[in-house]
């Protein structure tokens, strides 16, 4: 047992183009898909996946720009739809290749793309 | 040839104590697929760190469930507390720990009853709920508050618990032992509650993987796998292994719930005995500027908490993950294959928490 691993932080900053590669090498490295999300910090959109092995804790960090679709991860690991159609739901973000598309009727929201109001308009 | 039917189950059911909705495709009385939608209750509880100042959303975020409320706060705790390097004193994890297996014995005997109502023993269901009131009644006499309590604060917690108190609740949960096995010897050994529950609802441990379940669904798979292995809170100082089974299947869920209401009954004994001397908080400056992604083994499986903050009051974004949200691809793969009357024991022993999966 580690007294340390809760405090451990990797945070990696990838590219677009390397996404599905870079997520190929977690899943035959032994590491379980935690989750993904979408945030935005100083202005910028980032998508962020975390991934467990044995208790220790990696995450790859994404910047994403508006209207930029984005590889879905569902190819290499399934579960990723639950996340990528509330991104599609909440942030209005599209997953090219999503292999269980709801197209932005997973969440019953009360307006369209919560979390980034632009998206309304466009 | 069988002829393809779809039978929309729920988002109001009998055994669903929150809405989820699922398409069921069935030939016959077997299910060949199931599509979820959910969205019913969501309540963009995230949303509000741009309204709520940092130190505020602790009660925000423990209002996400009446379950596993402490948990959340604790995990929104940690998070800030990492994102700002906090130190906790050991005394405020201790406490921190007791409560939080307190409140997995509240979940998982809250479960047990829902299982029992679920298949029409409610004898059982009653004696489940009504063990579960010793519990509630020591979160009463410690935090005042019997399901949400707002005990954990950012850096550390508001009440302690003295000697007299914990060897109070060492002395009441010792006497609980003897009831809550009387009761578990039921769904563990009765013929009608294995006749539901044996050989229904197979996850390979080899799919339990592939489909990143969490919790006490991947252990009764046989993934020996527990975010309190990584040694948060109290846990690194306590004797700890995960309760893990290896069938897979919905009495093995059920075991696997079992097992953990006597590990946490032993945990808060060992934190009762070992509790450290001094502070139970430290005082909070400044604001968060960076960014923390912290764990937490709620009692439905692995929860994660991402703040970021900006230096201001006002976090940019709380991302909470709760464990419901990654076992619905399990639930339906499950269920696919299944009988349509077993569909029922299948998503309560995924013990699927949809306010918290919702937010």
């Amino acid at each position: 047992m580690s007294e340390e691993k809760h405090l451990m932080q990797e945070i990696i900053p990838i590219e677009v183009s390397e996404l599905l590669d870079r997520v190929q090498d977690m899943k035959e490295a032994g590491y379980r898909l935690g989750q993904l999300c979408a945030a935005k910090a100083g202005g910028q959109f980032h998508l962020l996946y975390s991934f467990d092995k044995d208790c220790a804790l990696t995450n790859l960090k994404l910047p994403v720009k508006d209207g930029e679709p984005i590889p879905s991860i569902t190819g290499v690991y399934w579960p990723a739809f639950i996340y990528e159609n509330e991104i599609q739901d909440l942030f209005g973000f599209q997953f090219k290749h999503l292999a269980l598309n709801y197209n932005g009727k997973f969440f019953k929201v009360a307006e369209p793309t919560p979390w980034n109001p632009k998206q309304k308009e466009g | 040839m069988s002829k393809r039917t779809i039978i929309p189950f729920g988002p109001q059911h009998p055994v669903l104590p929150e809405p989820v909705h699922l398409d069921l495709v069935i030939e016959d009385e077997r299910v060949v697929e199931a599509i979820p939608s959910i969205g019913y209750i969501h309540r963009g509880l995230e949303k509000l760190v741009e309204k709520r100042e940092f130190t505020e959303m602790v009660y925000v975020i423990e209002r996400i469930c009446g379950i596993c409320s402490f948990g959340h706060g604790w995990g929104y705790c940690k998070s800030v507390e990492g994102n700002m390097g906090i130190v906790v004193p050991d005394r405020a994890e201790f406490l921190r720990t007791i409560w939080h297996e307190l409140s997995r014995m509240h979940s998982h005997l809250l479960w047990l009853g829902l299982l029992a109502d679920g298949f029409g023993f409610e004898s059982l269901f009653m004696h489940s709920w009504r063990l579960r009131e010793t519990v509630l009644d020591i979160f009463e006499k410690t935090t005042g508050g019997r399901v949400i309590f707002s005990v954990c604060k950012l850096g550390g917690v508001r009440k302690d618990i003295d000697a007299d108190g914990l060897k109070e609740i060492v002395k009441l949960l010792a006497g609980m032992k003897a009831e809550i096995k009387e009761l578990t010897d039921v769904f563990l050994e009765d013929y009608s509650v294995k006749n539901r529950l044996v050989g229904v609802g197979v996850l390979s441990r080899d799919e339990a993987a592939e489909l990143c379940t969490v919790g006490p669904m991947a252990r009764a798979s046989g993934l020996r796998q527990d975010i309190r292995l990584d040694g948060h809170g109290a846990y690194a100082k306590l004797a700890f292994e995960p309760a893990v089974e290896e069938d897979g299947d919905c009495h093995a869920r059920c075991k696997v719930r079992v097992r953990e209401l006597f590990q946490s009954i032993d945990l808060i004994t060992q934190c009762a005995e070992s509790m450290p001397d001094g502070e139970i908080s430290v005082p909070v400056k400044g604001s968060p500027s960076g960014e923390f992604v912290a764990r937490m083994e709620q009692p439905r499986g692995e929860a994660y908490y991402y703040s970021i903050g900006n230096g201001s009051k006002f976090l940019e974004r709380m991302r909470v993950r709760t464990p419901t949200n990654m076992n619905i691809p399990a639930m339906v793969k499950t269920l696919q294959g299944c009988d349509l009357a077993d569909v029922p024991m299948l998503i309560l022993t995924i013990d699927p928490c949809i306010s918290c999966t919702e937010r």
